[in-house]
């Protein structure tokens, strides 16, 4: 297995490896017994129990063979670990895909090996153990390489996002033009080498994007400013509320309101921020997520202003330049389509709002990009990564940490009144913690600080589940996991590459080379 | 109470003009005193030491001075050569530095660890640079005067990053450098505020020797060419003898030499309960020690 | 003043929940100095677990209510336990020495996992249990109005008492006490003194879902409905609750958590039900805003 110059693999102990293993089957085997085993039903007149023994033993014994796998891989002995693993997952996944390989006899034949009910469960089982293979696989090309193996990740990592945000110069306006030519496929005729576009690839766009412009919102407060928020659908919800209370009550068109819109969430901001922002990293995040449910509770029970549970309907669709996208203006007036002699299309409406929505999302981000060459932008980083220094340079954090808060807030609160024009109804149900929890993870996902991280992050969180419809009910528990393995993984974010604000030494951009070229004329 | 008048600080001679003036400090956490009446002068253009024990409250003075503890009693006038009178205890912490030129590093360095080394020094010149950028908003649509302030920022970055010896290093983010580096690099951002009065605490801490008599050297340069008071404190006392002209020694909160370093040499109650301790001569290390596990912790 | 006692009833039973999750935030606080963001969570599994616990005993036919409690309190404490040992050991051993950001934000993800997993598992719709318990004390009765203490008030109060005498004592008088004071203390030197620090910190976190599984076992018999959403909202409570009492103090989170439910059933009283959550909520941002050692916490002073 090992070449000869290889460091020796730690020695390997059979019964410790055992005994672990069977610690862990253990524990997984009570994490499964109450919940997993036992499935509350209701049934006329009241709730009966089911039972999934069969279920929970999987998990247990899925749990032995996964660690004794890991151990196998730490100590270096990578060979079973492929066998099995590749065995494995070969049956599985012929079992997922029997139906429409071999047919229903074999299907029913292979089906038996998989270990749970839920296809996409078992395929996730089955990618994990071709995991399994992949890295033993690996291992065994790369005999003993595995010492500082944590490290090297990271580095590997690093330059991975250091070569993501590097041609970014080039993926970002690739993503843009994207982007821009996006809708108008859909007047493509439907041809072989070209995706169909349809009205419902069309609204999931508008959705990401929606998300995409979150996502950089709240950037500015978590990943520049290192401020944990976790109430940010609150400003979202100012933002809706506020445009469709002055639509509805004081007819006014969307583009007034916009601005307006965005200064309420802002304001906001400043009064939660103010109070508020001295606190430190979890208590602000606590106290957030307190602010963010109570406009919520206030939303819903404030009856005579929000209309309560009910939310409010009928809020106005945003015009272009004063022409509505309507098939008769109500005043009699002139409409999109009677202006420029344009049959009328239902479609053309979608493709309008969607360039609204992408529009104000790069605004969002030119703004990002140029506010990190400014002062405030340099001090939120700084207070990020120490508010003690910070206030020893004469930064006044307070002021600093609001100015980010407010901000944030505002491009959320423009978000929000195109999220009421767009669904031209909204009610406090669409502002629930799970909201702010997702932008969250796009955010952190992405990782902190990288705007184009973002984008990859948006199309995988929400355009993803939203076009295989059966992803859907793992959607949140995908989040929640992600989440979690991401910042054991690396704790910074996925793509998290910084670039500096401002350079010195021009013209060479890898930092390896910075210092070796620069060395030489520099250091006399 | 009133600010005016009556400063005549007593104990330096009248040529020297007094910088900062530190009047019956007293700092009380609970029912622990950590400081105790504590009083004396720095002068303008003078390195001032302030050495004493572990938990002496050397720290704590410091923390009183920049604003970071609000002294339970006592007076902290600082005389600004061109800006006047301050009285610290009475301005909010970020004040301070931003207006009085108050600058100050940390003993457990306090670098802004992931941006670049030129940008720390950037931050620092923070103020200058957000009213050039009319706060944020010349500066978000490109008008010139931002462009021209933050020019004018980078020559001074990088006239301090010549100074300290990391020109070549400008790009890299801080918290990549070795220790030395990132130490004096603290000294360069602190200067970068163009203070007044640098506060350095324990800067020589975990230095090898040569890069410590590089920092006498710095220090020198700072005072002689900047024409600003440092207030230093300090546990090497090769450092302490070599370069300071005064020193200040404090043992359990309390003032008990105040006088020129051969005065200081000579004084018994100094030599009891302080240079006389044997186990002072190998400190770098033991603090260096320390300072690791401490950074361990946060 | 009928009307009031009854409200203190209702309050004191309310405040024993808070108080027994609340004491699982406090306990992590004072050791790791976090906030576990999943213990919320950890009550709520806790509370399907005693769901399912009493009534797989009730198919196996044991009704006699009293030993079907204690085993499923049993059974509910020893399972949710492994819960709260596994929650530490993914989500928060692998970053102990990560910036603070990290540690928060996997306990975030493992707060969303763990209520999706039981929405997954057990459905979304609430699930309503008939009532173990029945009947009561009147206390007064006055113009038809009548105060009364149920039996099942009286044996939440009781158990309540009982599991935090115990717990007193074993972080008071036992080594596992001592070496928990000492890791709260400094943990560095804990270890070098022999304490093993990991487990130490697996065993607070046990014993914290311990707490919380008893807190979910008594929502369920006291409310007798539960869904896979109710740790949100009573984990942000109870840590207010630990927060008002002073954080890393366990007289403080029980202080804080009958404060907590009084409050919140005199706010209900007296006020608006609609309102309760925002009541307590505000009362989180004044106390951290104004007293942020809460009532019985120590000072915390800012280390420069």
């Amino acid at each position: 297995m090992a070449t000869a110059s290889a460091p020796k693999p730690p020695a390997f102990d059979l019964a410790a490896a055992l005994k672990e293993a069977g610690l862990t089957a253990f524990v997984m085997l009570a994490l499964a017994a109450g919940i997993v085993a036992f499935h509350i039903v209701d049934v006329p007149g009241g709730l009966a129990i089911e039972t999934r023994f069969g279920t929970a033993i999987a998990v247990a014994a899925l749990g032995f063979f996964g660690r004794l796998g890991v151990i196998l891989l730490r100590t270096a002995r990578p060979l079973p670990v492929l066998v099995v693993a590749l065995a494995a997952a070969a049956v599985w996944i012929a079992a997922l895909l029997a139906e429409s390989l071999f047919g229903p006899d074999w299907a029913a034949r292979l089906q038996m090996t998989l270990p749970f009910d839920d296809v996409v469960v078992n395929w996730i089982v089955a990618l994990t153990a071709l995991g399994f293979a992949l890295r033993a696989l690996w291992m065994l090309r790369n005999a003993g390489a595995s010492a500082e193996e944590i490290v090297d990740r990271d580095a590997a990592m690093d330059s991975v996002a250091a070569r993501v945000a590097r041609s970014s110069r080039y993926i970002g306006p690739v993503l843009l033009v994207a982007a821009v030519v996006f809708p108008l496929l859909i007047f493509m005729p439907e041809t072989a080498w070209l995706p169909s576009v349809d009205r419902r690839l069309l609204d999931i766009g508008i959705l990401v994007v929606t998300y995409i412009m979150l996502g950089w919102g709240l950037n500015i407060v978590v990943g520049l400013a290192g401020l944990l928020d976790l109430g940010y659908v609150a400003f979202y919800a100012v933002g809706a509320y506020s445009y469709a209370l002055l639509a509805t009550h004081f007819n006014l068109g969307f583009w007034i309101c916009l601005p307006f819109a965005g200064m309420m969430a802002a304001m906001a901001g400043m009064l939660l921020g103010f109070p508020v922002l001295r606190l430190r990293g979890d208590y602000l995040a606590i106290v957030t997520l307190g602010f963010g449910e109570m406009i919520r509770v206030v939303l819903l029970n404030w009856y005579k202003f929000t209309n309560g549970p009910d939310g409010i309907s009928g809020i106005p669709r945003p015009t272009f330049f004063g022409l509505p996208f309507s098939r008769t203006a109500d005043d009699g007036g002139e409409t999109f389509y009677s202006f420029f002699g344009l049959p009328y299309s239902p479609t053309d409406r979608v493709i309008f709002l969607y360039y609204v929505i992408l529009a104000l999302a790069l605004l969002t981000n030119l703004f990002t990009l140029r506010i990190r060459k400014l002062p405030v932008g340099r001090a939120w980083e700084a207070l990020r990564e120490d508010e003690i220094a910070c206030r020893s340079l004469g930064i006044n954090p307070r002021n600093t940490k609001l100015t980010a808060f407010s901000i944030g807030a505002m491009f959320a609160g423009f978000a929000g009144s195109f999220f009421a024009t767009r669904q031209g109804f909204i009610s406090p149900e669409s502002f629930t913690f799970i909201e702010s929890a997702v932008i969250l993870a796009i955010v952190v996902l992405g990782g902190f600080g990288s705007q184009i991280g973002i984008v990859l992050a948006a199309i995988l969180l929400i355009g993803l589940p939203e076009f295989f419809r059966e992803l859907q009910q793992y959607r949140m528990l995908a989040f929640g996991a992600a989440m979690v393995l991401i910042m054991l993984w690396r704790p910074r974010g996925l793509l998290a590459f910084r670039e500096p604000t401002i350079r010195l030494h021009h013209g060479v951009s890898p930092p390896a080379q910075t210092v070796a070229a620069a060395r030489p004329d520099e250091v006399a | 109470m009133s600010p005016s008048s009556q400063m005549q600080p007593g104990p330096e001679p009248a040529v020297k003009k007094s910088l900062l003036v530190v009047e019956h400090l007293t700092m009380r956490f609970g029912g622990l005193i950590a400081i105790n009446d504590i009083s004396f002068v720095a002068a303008d253009r003078e390195i001032t030491a302030i050495i004493g024990p572990n938990g002496a409250g050397k720290t704590t003075v410091f923390n009183c001075l920049t604003g970071f503890y609000e002294p339970t009693i006592g007076r902290l006038t600082l005389n600004h050569p061109q800006r006047g009178r301050f009285m610290l205890e009475r301005m909010e912490g970020h004040l301070i530095p931003a207006q009085a030129g108050v600058a100050r590093t940390f003993q457990n360095i306090r670098l802004f660890g992931a941006m670049s080394v030129l940008e720390n020094l950037i931050v620092a010149q923070h103020n200058t640079l957000m009213r050039a950028s009319g706060f944020s908003f010349a500066g978000l649509i490109g008008l010139p005067r931002y462009s021209r302030a933050e020019a004018r920022a980078v020559e001074r970055a990088r006239y301090w990053l010549d100074r300290v010896n990391l020109t070549a290093r400008a790009d890299d983010p801080a918290a990549s450098l070795p220790y030395g580096d990132q130490r004096r690099l603290e000294i360069a951002r602190a200067m970068c505020i163009e203070p007044a009065l640098l506060c350095l605490d324990e800067p020589a801490a975990g230095l090898n020797p040569r890069e410590s008599a590089d920092l006498n050297r710095l220090l020198l340069d700072i005072r002689n060419e900047h024409g600003i008071g440092l207030l230093l404190i300090e546990h090497d006392m090769t450092v302490v003898m070599g370069i300071s002209d005064h020193i200040v020694v404090l043992d359990y909160g309390r003032l008990i030499a105040d006088g020129t370093p051969e005065e200081i040499r000579s004084n018994p109650a100094v030599v009891r309960a302080y240079l006389g301790e044997e186990e002072d001569e190998d400190l770098p290390e033991e603090v260096a020690h320390d300072i690791d596990v401490k950074r361990e912790d946060d | 003043m009928e009307y009031f006692v009854q409200q203190l009833i209702n309050g004191l039973t309310l405040g024993a929940i808070y108080g027994l999750i609340a004491i699982g935030y406090t306990m992590v606080y004072g050791i790791i100095g976090m906030i576990n963001f999943a213990h919320g969570e950890v009550f709520m599994i806790g509370a399907f677990i005693s769901l399912i616990c009493v009534m797989v005993l009730g198919m196996f036919g044991l009704t006699w209510v009293p030993l079907a409690l204690l085993v499923t309190l049993i059974v509910t404490m020893a399972l949710t336990a492994v819960y709260g040992w596994t929650l530490e050991r993914i989500a928060y051993r692998p970053l102990r020495g990560s910036p603070r950001l990290a540690a928060l934000i996997t306990a975030i993800g493992m707060s969303i996992f763990l209520q999706n997993y039981v929405q997954l598992l057990q459905g979304a719709r609430v699930k309503p249990l008939q009532p173990l318990i029945s009947g009561g004390f009147e206390i007064m009765r006055r113009e038809g109005f009548v105060v009364s203490l149920s039996y099942l008030q009286l044996f939440i109060w009781i158990l309540t008492l009982v599991l935090m005498t115990i717990f007193t004592l074993i972080i008071t008088r036992t080594a596992l006490g001592r070496a928990q004071r000492a890791c709260e203390q400094d943990m560095g030197m804990a270890s070098l003194l022999g304490i093993n620090v990991d487990r130490t910190i697996s065993l607070t976190f046990v014993m914290g879902a311990a707490l919380a599984a008893v807190a979910g076992l008594i929502f369920l018999i006291n409310y007798g409905v539960i869904d896979f959403y109710i740790g949100f909202l009573a984990g942000i409570k109870a840590f207010t609750a630990a927060v008002l009492g002073g954080i890393g103090s366990l007289p403080g989170a029980m202080l804080g958590g009958l404060l907590i439910g009084l409050i919140e059933a005199f706010w209900s009283g007296y006020f608006t039900v609609e309102y309760k959550d925002v009541a307590s909520f505000s009362i989180l941002v004044l106390v951290l805003i104004f007293r942020p050692t809460g009532l019985l916490g120590k000072p915390d002073i800012e280390k420069v």
